[in-house]
């Protein structure tokens, strides 16, 4: 196990009344893509703040360490940080070579070398060296000034660079080309990112792990694979992708099995440790680990909930169908489309039909 | 040197309040010294008899607050409250339309609010002399209308309750304006649109939808004009001669002629205490929700 | 949507802008009238002008304008930008009292100001001058400034400081390296309009001002009582091409600069 860069114990931040961060622990590996998640308001943006040193913890709120040590009292400036802002927070009145070389002129690195080290790391975001450093900001484009301001960060060779939503204001093309792009660079500078987004998808496209935050708490800490597979709660669950929620009372232990018998069906589910008789228990099942099938040809071993199909929306990639169950409720199937105009689904609006997924797919919940 | 600089961030660093402080502390401290204080010595001044020089001498007395009540002036405090209530809605009158046009000129809003701003900043002086200048006996005025024949004696219209309300709107017109056209050019024009759509008329477009919203900037040019006019001296010292006597004037008296420096507190007093009321009253009518904007 | 603007506005408008400027054009035309007493036009002149310059009491008025407009614009600029500064970059408690306080001057009436610091200055025993009219100036910009600079403040991008500092410049460097260079045109648009509400100012200084320190309003003042003749005009003219330079001069340097997109 690597050494931990980052360490968060504990810490809370309140803004008079009310926390914007409540008791969140979590480390970051050196070298790690990390991500901090979540919707508006749960508190992501303040937790980069903490590690950048904009706020500080409360008074007990705990410790934010960078490699190990505590830095609750030291400034922005005092840690070995880079930042890049969704705004791009390019100094206007400072041509692109100006901008990059600022950190290394208030670092106090020999004027000699400045000029290589610019260049350097313009052509380290790909930006035309001859071109643009003389530019001025408001000569760039939006995609320009975001590379602007990752060069000016990373020049410094900082530890660990802090990236708040820097995608959000650029258009979707440019954005997934970014995308990649800052992936590759985490890896090849050996520079840990921690990266503040509100978009799942890039969340699990570019991280080695995710914090997923929701109202000032972590929800679930993991790799894209196990958030989006396992996820803990339902937030996470609902966050992430889709989810067909289901809900019912433990009834008996089978086995490696136990038997939920709910509004829309009875259906098996993985013991889980300390469950008992009359339990509540809830689970999430992603579309795409469902099948629709005639309520007569479910297949041996896998859960069902018989319905009504109630629509199905084509994709392009897949097909969805939505299934209204006994108790109402709409469950989505996503299913591969193999070509409508050749292989069509047999589905249609009014069908009987029954939905089915295996016990191993039930992602068994925790209340939030 | 570094050093010190350290320190000093140092110290402040973990002490976001006394950071704060001591970037307000010079600039609030001149304005509690030499604004404040001497207000409030104004105040204790008002309540103590007059001495021999027409300054203070030790004691207690409401007799400046009860002189007030003599009807000579009375009759001066009335005829300040009812220029400056006629100055203001004049002032509306004439300013409202002028907003409403510069807020609708497209790419020349901002050259017309200049030229409507500009007399604003220019000296209060040389405006009043420009209405001495007008109105005189043998003034530009007086003497086209004896050339051109239409009267055969000068109108007086200097020294006239008319000059003094001339000099009033013409001093505070712009104060009426500006915020006017801050709130008119704020008006999202696809609510005029959707009334327009629904049936109503240019008139009732106007109203129903555009004045409402524009409230807010009606009343803050009313006070910006109503208080100045209040205190205001230069205006009717100037065109108004001995006759026309505002609150201004006989607190000015207060402190030259007649010499009696508590008196003139206590008058000042009232004027602060008007202007208070109108600023309280401003900011309950600010507090409630404008018709029309949820 | 129907936009032409109806004619009766148009005209309005127009005859109120006449109302608002006519008079200081013919104020300003008849500075260069060649006669004394009549209103009619006789000839071009520079007459006026010149008899200016030999006005002693013109001469020391705006000596004793300049040297206290410049004093009372850079104090209140200092004071003003300080407190704008706290205002927009900070969280205090007692927030709310203090702005409200700075707004008090803006609505009192110049001659309660002035009486009040007369009753000061006699009661402390400073003498009268061109210090007491410095301090009162001052007192009654301070406002204005922080009013023009912390809107240039507030409409500034905070991200650009928090970048300096993530680069490794402290809090003094990223002040004078990254929010001068953002707000030094507010800083003087405030600079600007302090001295011209200063050079302009009559009723507050003529009550705290001493013998022999006159500013030029209070010269003209004593002009415009004693005797009607177009060296007033003169000085008048010179007054408004003045603060008219300066005023357009603040506006330019008030409007935000288009920086992004």
């Amino acid at each position: 196990m690597t050494d931990p860069i980052v360490q968060f114990t504990h810490v809370s931040k309140s803004f008079g009344e009310v926390k914007a961060v409540k008791d969140i622990s979590f480390e970051v590996q050196r070298g790690e893509f990390f991500s901090l998640l979540g919707p508006s308001g749960c508190g992501k943006t303040t937790t980069l703040r903490l590690l950048a040193g904009f706020e500080q913890p409360d008074e007990d709120g705990g410790l934010v360490r960078i490699a190990g040590e505590v830095v609750n009292r030291k400034r922005p400036y005092e840690r070995e940080i880079g930042m890049v802002f969704q705004n791009y927070a390019i100094f206007p009145h400072l041509s692109v070579e100006k901008n990059v070389a600022f950190g290394l002129e208030q670092h106090r690195v020999p004027r000699a070398e400045i000029p290589e080290r610019v260049v350097k790391a313009l052509e380290m975001v790909r930006l035309d060296v001859g071109q643009f450093a003389r530019r001025m900001p408001n000569q760039l484009s939006g995609g320009q000034r975001q590379r602007v301001a990752l060069a000016r960060a990373l020049v410094l060779r900082p530890a660990i660079l802090l990236l708040d939503e820097p995608l959000g204001a650029i258009d979707l093309k440019l954005r997934k080309e970014m995308q990649l792009e800052l992936k590759q660079l985490n890896k090849s500078l050996e520079i840990t990112f921690v990266y503040v987004t509100h978009d799942q998808e890039e969340a699990l496209t570019m991280s080695d792990r995710i914090a997923v935050m929701d109202n000032a708490r972590i929800a679930q800490l993991g790799s894209p694979a196990e958030i989006y597979e396992n996820p803990r709660t339902p937030f996470v669950a609902k966050f992430i992708g889709e989810s067909n929620f289901f809900e019912g009372t433990a009834a008996r232990g089978l086995g490696d099995r136990w038997e939920v018998a709910g509004g829309n069906a009875t259906f098996h589910v993985p013991a889980q440790p300390g469950l008992q008789a009359g339990a509540k228990v809830r689970i999430a099942v992603r579309p795409e680990w469902m099948d629709v099938c005639l309520p007569e040809t479910i297949p041996a071993g896998e859960n069902a909930a018989t319905g009504t199909v109630r629509d199905v929306i084509y994709l392009g990639e897949m097909m969805h169908v939505i299934v209204t169950l006994a108790d109402g409720t709409d469950c989505t199937v996503a299913l591969r489309n193999e070509g409508q105009l050749i292989k069509p689904l047999p589905w249609k609006r009014g069908d009987r039909a029954a939905v089915s997924w295996l016990p191993e797919d039930c992602q068994v919940l925790e209340e939030e | 040197m570094a050093g010190l600089r350290q320190r000093l961030l140092g110290f402040f660093h973990p002490r976001p309040q006394a950071r704060a402080w001591a970037l307000l502390a010079p600039g609030t401290l001149w304005l509690l010294v030499f604004f404040l204080v001497p207000i409030l010595i104004m105040l204790v001044y008002s309540l103590m008899p007059r001495g021999v020089y027409g300054g203070v001498r030790p004691g207690f007395t409401i007799e400046h607050y009860a002189r007030f009540f003599n009807p000579l002036y009375l009759e001066i405090l009335n005829r300040t409250l009812l220029w400056s209530v006629a100055a203001t809605l004049i002032c509306l009158v004439m300013g409202y339309p002028l907003a409403y046009l510069i807020a609708r000129s497209g790419q020349w809003k901002n050259v017309l609010m200049f030229l409507v701003v500009l007399p604003f900043w220019t000296s209060f002086l040389v405006r009043t002399f420009a209405m001495i200048f007008l109105m005189r006996d043998t003034g530009l005025i007086n003497t086209l209308l004896l050339r051109l024949g239409v009267i055969t004696q000068p109108i007086p219209m200097l020294y006239t309750p008319f000059a003094v309300m001339t000099g009033l709107v013409y001093g505070f017109l712009p104060f009426m304006v500006l915020p006017i056209y801050a709130s008119l050019e704020k008006l999202d024009l696809s609510l005029l649109e959707a009334a327009e759509v629904l049936g109503a008329r240019p008139a009732a477009r106007f109203w129903k939808v555009t004045f409402p919203l524009s409230v807010p900037g009606v009343v803050a040019g009313c006070l910006l004009v109503f208080i100045p006019s209040l205190g205001s001296f230069l205006t009717s010292d100037l065109l108004g001669g001995a006759k026309q006597v505002m609150i201004g004037n006989l607190i000015q008296n207060q402190f030259s002629a007649a010499r009696n420096w508590p008196f003139g507190s206590a008058a000042s007093f009232i004027v602060m205490a008007l202007v208070l009321v109108a600023v309280l009253w401003y900011l309950r009518i600010r507090d409630r929700a404008p018709a029309g904007v949820r | 949507m129907n936009n032409r603007l109806p004619r009766w506005l148009v005209a309005f408008a127009f005859v109120v802008y006449l109302f608002l400027h006519l008079p200081l054009l013919v104020l300003v035309l008849f500075s260069f009238n060649d006669s004394k007493f009549s209103v009619e036009w006789v000839g071009f002149t520079w007459q006026w002008y010149a008899r200016l310059f030999q006005r002693e009491d013109i001469l020391n008025g705006l000596r004793a304008s300049m040297i206290v407009g410049l004093a009372s614009t850079v104090i209140s600029a200092i004071l003003g930008t300080l407190i704008a500064l706290a205002l927009a970059r900070h969280r205090f408690r007692g927030r709310t009292t203090v702005e409200a306080f700075l707004y008090v001057p803006l609505v009192t009436p110049e001659i309660v100001v002035g009486i009040s610091l007369l009753i000061l200055f006699v009661l402390l025993g400073f003498p009268l001058g061109l210090t007491t009219i410095t301090i009162a100036h001052v007192a009654f910009c301070i406002s204005f400034v922080v009013v023009v600079v912390l809107a240039r403040l507030q409409g500034m991008d905070q991200n650009l400081e928090e970048a300096a500092m993530t680069l490794g410049a402290d809090e003094i460097t990223t002040f004078w390296k990254i929010t001068v260079p953002q707000v030094w045109p507010g800083i003087l648009s405030g600079a600007l309009l302090a001295f011209t509400m200063s050079f302009d100012d009559f009723v507050i200084t003529s009550f705290v001002s001493g013998v022999g320190s006159s500013t030029l309003p209070i010269v003209v003042y004593g002009m415009v009582r004693k005797n009607i003749e177009p060296s007033i005009n003169a000085i008048s003219t010179i007054i408004l091409v003045a603060t008219s330079l300066l005023i357009y001069a603040a506006d330019r340097l008030g409007r935000d600069k288009p920086l992004r997109k």
